[in-house]
């Protein structure tokens, strides 16, 4: 039964090409605007690190001064390097991880390369188990290179390409700002989009290419950037100048691998902030927050306002193309008022003409599904043309393709719905009557 | 002619006159306020940033081995690198004036404080004047080609030299007209004294400009955009900018001469890609999103309108085909060809403009949705009311083609299909 109606929605698909390719038209391009926008939404609200983001939580507390103090205000975005080192140290975390942000010239001795900055992230030894970073060769540097304020630089593959071409060169020296270091490590293609650890570098397609132990960094006085946000009289600081310990600079992760570490953790933040009042250097009573990766990144709304809209714009849009696609539907098979009319006098009963009609409306989804994901590739690559910092991770991704049809053929089978229906109330009767 | 005949003509097609006057009225509310939002775009890239753009272009570098800046000796040496490298600039044949600058209007790098009226205020306090600094020399000003409404620009006398994190503030400041007229709403600003950023020594106000925009285009520089402070001092560190103004039509060549000519004065330094930029580069980043955001809107309103002009055209051209022995009968009867085309113009602007009140109330709608989700402001009814001529306009051009195939019906056929 199935190949004939279907055979019937071909034939009556041909009869009328224009409207059929109208109504296949609408569909595509509906399904295409959506499909687009939702796949750049999809990307950019993506898990930076699935599989472990759950574990990873991002402490805050809050260290200001008493003034401006309101109830139920967030803590400062960030820590000072003091309250970092603080917690750092206590290592009551399954892993910990204190890191800032920076840029540092790179003078590549012997080769031909010009100087150039290359992006630069402080950190301790934790970050790259924690955040699960693949190296490709070597490792990271030890919790006693942490201490020793060790000259070690972990390198991505992208600057091991550009300056060894991708040999092996662990142990090799690199001059950063003026100080020569020893690479230990090479890691192997990461960036974890968006680069949730430290939203103030711009939250896509941003990746380090050095990753120097916090405490060398420090000592070396390299310069950092970022966000550095201060009360009282922190002053600011910029470039090689450190930031006081008035002023947030700071990121803190750790990993907690089960939900009653997590509550023990919250413990921890809170017990640490009465500490530091009964010190004198805390003043507001505690005021701490402890964010997973999701929740971090919820609550900083890293996906852009515009692309939000430009989502919204699309399925508008498609609402505007189905109910178009409702009218053409309607317009056509009433015109087959008298065909209908003819099966149904011949015994067909009105569950199999809704079946036929279904059917053809689904053959107009699936064209025009293939159509949209023809526009929705068109239309991706469009957005990667563009200089936006997320343009280029916009790709469509198995599940995206498959969301393009279970769209197309669901809007348009919900669309023919209607009309189809209407076109099955035809009393046999009066068409032939009329005929 | 009178309604009444289309209104009970149209009831025999509720389905149908529902379903496009719904996409007539979707079609209106995504219209009106997509081209509301393309609007506030334009509106945002053509404010003015108070600088003379055309010529204009910046220079950032940083030095490589060099003091940090945290003690008295290091500063002196980064400051004399500092002047060496001006001095170079300014004696490049094609640059017409060039100064040390912190940051420009949409560069997107600022230094935010805030003014106060009494000393050693919380920078944070509320009732104090949110600023911007930008810290030069003497010739800043000019070679910016900021307007002067009072007061006098810096002398040379003016300027001081300090580290970055030097928080002295300076003993004369010029500020922005927006400043001066928030914090001295009724008197003359020249020579009042403000507090720098909770400072206890006053800086005397010696001159205003006209307007100056914040480095910052984000949402949350909103409130101050227009509140810049300019200081007297050349500030010194590891890196350095600096703003030039290229002889008329000379700016691609003097562009082209500052990487040898700095690499002359000290080749122990950095400069990338991004280090030489033209200011029309400077703001064409700064609006990128906004322009595409403007295209994208504008392309999916033109689609939009094309798609429901289809839906008129599908829809009224089988209504037609459906009454052509009506049709027939009312030409038999003596109605004239024009007669005809009226009635399906006027069925059409019926159900246009029932579709039209219905999108009016939509529009209102979704523009209160978007105010409640994202940095909107509230639709102005003109946008609505150019919507509704627009769709009535649309509707009317859509119907014409079927229309006018219906007026060509003959009236014979109303004898021959029965």
């Amino acid at each position: 039964m199935f190949g004939y109606y279907l055979d019937l929605a071909l034939r009556s698909l041909r009869r009328n090409k224009a409207l059929t390719a109208l109504m296949v038209l609408a569909v595509a391009l509906g399904i295409g605007a959506s499909m687009t926008t939702l796949t750049v939404l999809h990307v950019l609200s993506g898990d930076p690190l699935p599989g472990r983001s759950g574990e990873l939580y991002y402490p805050q507390v809050d260290p200001q001064d008493i003034k401006g103090m309101s109830p139920d205000k967030e803590p400062p975005q960030q820590l000072t390097l003091i309250d970092g080192q603080n917690l750092l140290q206590a290592k009551r975390a399954d892993r910990q991880a204190l890191m800032t942000g920076g840029q540092v010239p790179i003078d590549p001795s012997d080769s031909s390369l010009d100087p150039f900055y290359a992006e630069a992230r402080y950190t301790t030894t934790d970050f790259f188990a924690m955040f699960g970073a693949p190296f490709r060769y070597g490792q990271a540097w030890s919790a006693a290179d942490d201490e020793a304020k060790a000259r070690d630089v972990v390198i991505a593959g992208t600057l091991n390409q550009k300056l060894f071409g991708g040999a092996n060169s662990v142990g090799r020296s690199l001059r950063l700002a003026g100080t020569s270091f020893r690479i230990v490590g090479v890691l192997d293609g990461w960036q974890p989009n968006p680069h949730f650890y430290d939203l103030n570098t711009g939250a896509y397609a941003y990746g380090e290419q050095v990753f120097v132990p916090l405490k060398t960094m420090l000592e070396l006085h390299l310069d950092h950037n970022g966000s550095t946000d201060c009360w009282g009289n922190g002053g600011g600081g910029t470039s090689s100048i450190l930031p006081s310990n008035e002023c947030v600079w700071m990121q803190f992760w750790v990993q907690l691998d089960s939900p009653a570490k997590v509550a023990a953790y919250r413990e921890v933040l809170v017990h640490y902030s009465q500490e530091q009042k009964t010190l004198g250097r805390f003043q507001r009573a505690p005021n701490a927050r402890l964010r997973n990766v999701m929740q971090w990144l919820d609550h900083n709304m890293v996906v852009p306002d515009d692309v939000r809209l430009q989502t919204g714009l699309a399925f508008g849009f498609l609402l505007v193309c189905l109910v178009n696609t409702v009218g053409l539907m309607l317009a056509k098979f009433m015109r087959r008022a008298a065909e209908l009319g003819v099966r149904r006098a011949l015994g067909a009963s009105r569950r199999a003409l809704f079946a036929q009609l279904l059917i053809e409306s689904g053959v107009i989804g699936l064209v025009g599904g293939i159509g949209g994901l023809l526009l929705a590739l068109l239309g991706l690559w469009l957005v990667r043309q563009r200089p936006s910092d997320y343009a280029a991770l916009a790709h469509l991704d198995l599940s995206m393709l498959f969301a393009t049809f279970v769209l197309a053929l669901g809007a348009t089978l919900l669309a023919g719905l209607l009309p189809a229906w209407r076109a099955c109330q035809i009393a046999p009767a009066l068409q032939l009557k009329s005929n | 002619m009178t309604l009444h005949p289309i209104i009970a003509a149209l009831r025999k097609h509720k389905a149908g006159v529902v379903l496009i006057s719904l996409q007539i009225a979707l079609t209106l509310a995504i219209v009106c306020n997509a081209i509301f939002i393309i609007g506030q775009r334009i509106e945002r890239i053509n404010r003015p940033t108070g600088l003379d753009e055309s010529n204009l272009f910046m220079v950032g570098q940083q030095w490589v081995n060099v003091p940090s800046g945290d003690d008295p000796a290091g500063v002196e040496k980064l400051d004399s690198m500092l002047k060496e490298d001006l001095v170079a600039l300014r004696g490049l044949p094609d640059v017409a004036a060039a100064a040390p600058i912190n940051s420009l209007p949409l560069l997107n790098n600022s230094w935010n404080g805030s003014l106060a009226l009494k000393p050693g205020t919380e920078v944070k306090k509320e009732g104090n004047t949110r600023s911007t600094y930008y810290f030069g020399d003497e010739q800043t000003l000019s070679t910016l080609g900021l307007h002067l409404v009072a007061g006098r620009a810096f002398n040379a006398g003016d300027v001081q030299h300090h580290g970055f994190r030097d928080q002295s503030a300076p003993a004369g400041v010029i500020v922005t007209q927006a400043i001066a007229d928030k914090m001295f709403p009724q008197h003359d600003a020249v020579g009042k004294p403000i507090y720098v950023d909770g400072s206890t020594t006053p800086s005397t106000i010696v001159g205003v400009v006209e307007r100056m925009q914040v480095p910052s285009t984000g949402s949350w520089a909103n409130d101050f955009a227009w509140n810049s402070t300019l200081e007297p001092v050349r500030l010194n560190a590891n890196f350095s900018r600096y703003v030039l103004r290229a002889k008329p039509g000379r700016l691609q060549a003097a562009m082209h001469s500052i990487p040898s000519t700095l690499y002359a004065v000290n080749p122990l330094r950095v400069l990338d890609d991004d280090s030489v930029k033209s200011y029309a580069d400077i703001r064409a980043e700064a609006y990128r999103a906004d322009v595409g955001m403007a295209i994208l809107m504008g392309v999916v309103c033109l689609i939009l309108l094309a798609v429901t002009a289809a839906g008129i055209v599908g829809l009224t051209s089988f209504w037609v085909g459906q009454r052509q022995r009506q049709i027939g009968v009312r030409r038999a009867l003596g109605a004239r060809k024009v007669d005809i085309l009226h009635y399906f113009q006027l069925e059409n602007l019926l159900i246009a403009g029932g579709g039209a009140v219905v999108g009016l109330l939509l529009a209102l709608g979704l523009n209160r949705l978007l105010m409640q989700h994202f940095e909107m402001q509230r639709l102005p009814v003109i946008y609505v009311l150019l919507g509704i001529v627009l769709v009535l306009l649309l509707g009317q051009c859509a119907v014409f083609v079927p229309a006018r195939r219906a007026s060509n019906v003959p009236p014979v056929t109303a004898t021959r299909s029965v």
